[in-house]
């Protein structure tokens, strides 16, 4: 008990005075994981509304799909993107391993069932009045994906909000496509692992408090957007 | 307020951005897959700072057991190796994969244990105190018990070869009862476990001495050839990876095997410890077992020949 008590003091006491190895690590982890929400949600957000929008053989399937990926493990998106961008994998020659972008293309992935599908869910919810409107003022189909997108943006916001979430608190690909390099590649979620395999379990308290905090503030946003 | 949250979503982004990139260093970036020992004792942190500064680089250091280090090397993923198990060095050398073999710094593995000694190991030699914890484990698992690193590390090789020194069989000794715990994590974290459990286990004596703050396990047996530690550099070749940066990656080992790396390396430690953690090759290249070519600055050419 006075391990997590001495842990929270020195968490508090490291927050307060800025460290700059914690700061730097919060910027970094913050970076990374907005940009692959960022790179995410361009790509997930238009398929979402695609998906949604048309009505294809095996459609209940493929939602179904996405759905179930929500869950994907963290290491399997790792290993995978691993084997992909590794110097003997097909996307060898961009030298991505052990990079930021690597990490950012690698969380992107992960993130992807969770927008896809929640941009879907949210799309749903849109009455079909819209949608017909739209259609009977002639608009094409892109201009319908984004009137609808409009129309339930609180929804999609939240779900580019989770995907966030998701990639911030992350450990599995950022440690594998990462590397943990320090200064370069090292994350809130690996420092954790890290020092706690050190031994330097205040160090790890106090970053897990910022991640906590951080997913805090996520939170209240995502419950300020849909209380509205 | 959607509109407003966007905004500031994205300022943030731009923000961060700049704070990131304000303080990266622009010269070239040299990958570095490293044994958790040099890394975790320290060791790499004082050598990268001096090397980063003196060449204008950035020496981005991957840590690992030896066994996916090698693999690193293997898919040309990293430029250079730090490593510590002889046998998959020389193959790793033999196969092409790799140039410049260098002994850089070596120590000895500790067999560490509870205090009370409860398999009576001390006095013993390495391969026949395994012998005896096994034997006194599988009697009674509660008082003896073992941990293995299970990761295909150098240490866990070690104790690999260890137990065929015994003359026992690894796999059966794997699953021979509860009293062999399969860590299948890094040094420190299998230290700890050890420590809570009160087994024995191998340990580098580099990692062993920076955690022995937290720890309550001695070291039982020390020194002896069968101990000896030695760490090795190697580039990847890059005819067999043309993507690696075998250059910079021969300078990298030209600073360590000269004479102000293996300074560096044999005064680390001292203030925090009051001993060094590990002892330079230059002067010892026969004792730990390595050529005098293999302790010798690497000739600039042998990249391009490649």
């Amino acid at each position: 008990m006075q391990e997590i008590w001495n842990g929270f003091l020195r968490a508090i006491d490291l927050i307060i005075t800025l460290n700059p190895q914690v700061v730097e690590i919060t910027t970094r982890s913050l970076f990374i994981s907005l940009s692959s929400a960022f790179l995410a949600a361009l790509i997930c957000v238009p398929l979402g509304g695609l998906i949604e929008l048309r009505r294809f053989r095996g459609k209940d399937a493929l939602v179904n799909l996405i759905q179930t990926l929500y869950s994907l493990p963290t290491v399997t998106v790792g290993l995978i993107v691993f084997l992909l961008i590794s110097r003997t994998g097909p996307l060898g020659s961009f030298g991505l391993l052990f990079t930021p972008s690597g990490m950012i293309i690698g969380q992107a992935i992960l993130v992807s069932p969770i927008m896809i599908g929640l941009t879907i869910t949210a799309l749903a919810a849109v009455s079909v009045q819209i949608k017909d409107t739209a259609k009977s003022l002639g608009a094409t189909e892109m201009q319908i994906i984004a009137v609808v997108i409009k129309e339930a943006r609180q929804a999609v916001v939240a779900a580019v909000l989770l995907g966030f979430g998701r990639a911030l608190s992350e450990v599995g690909v950022a440690m594998m496509i990462g590397g943990n390099i320090r200064g370069y590649t090292r994350v809130l979620t690996t420092s954790i692992a890290l020092e706690t395999s050190m031994g330097n379990l205040e160090l790890s308290m106090a970053l897990g408090m910022i991640l906590i905090s951080i997913s805090l503030i996520i939170n209240m946003l995502l419950n300020r957007i849909q209380g509205r | 307020m959607a509109r407003m949250i966007l905004l500031t979503t994205l300022s943030i982004l731009v923000l961060a951005v700049s704070c990131s990139f304000a303080g990266a260093a622009d010269g070239a970036r040299l990958k570095l897959a490293t044994t958790t020992s040099l890394q975790d004792t320290g060791l790499l942190d004082l050598i990268k700072e001096k090397f980063d500064e003196k060449y204008n680089v950035s020496l981005d250091v991957v840590s690992g057991g030896t066994g996916i280090a090698i693999q690193y090397g293997e898919r040309g993923d990293v430029d250079v190796l730090l490593v510590h198990d002889r046998e998959r060095e020389l193959k790793f050398i033999k196969d092409g994969q790799g140039l410049e073999r260098r002994c850089i710094a070596y120590n000895y593995f500790y067999i560490v244990g509870p205090k009370d000694d409860p398999a009576g190991i001390k006095g013993l030699n390495a391969s026949r105190a395994l012998a005896a914890i096994m034997e006194k484990g599988q009697k009674s698992s509660e008082t003896v018990k073992f941990v293995s690193r299970g990761d295909n590390s150098g240490t866990h090789s070690r104790e690999k070869l260890l137990w065929k020194k015994a003359g026992l069989n690894y796999s059966l000794v794997n699953s021979s009862g509860p009293w062999y715990i399969d860590a299948g994590q890094g040094m420190g974290a299998t230290l700890n476990l050890a420590n809570e459990k009160q087994a024995y286990t191998l340990s580098d004596m580099s990692t062993f001495m920076a955690y022995r703050g937290n720890l309550t396990l001695v070291p039982l047996i020390e020194g002896g050839n069968d101990l000896l530690n030695v760490y090795v550099a190697m580039a990847v070749n890059p005819a067999k990876h043309p993507g690696v940066n075998c250059a910079l990656a021969s300078q990298f080992i030209n600073f360590l095997v000269s004479d102000e790396g293996q300074d560096l390396i044999a005064g680390y430690g001292i203030d925090k410890f009051h001993r060094s953690l590990f002892s330079p090759a230059r002067g010892n290249c026969t004792l730990i077992g390595c050529s005098a070519a293999e302790c010798a600055s690497p000739t600039a050419a042998s990249c391009a020949a490649a």
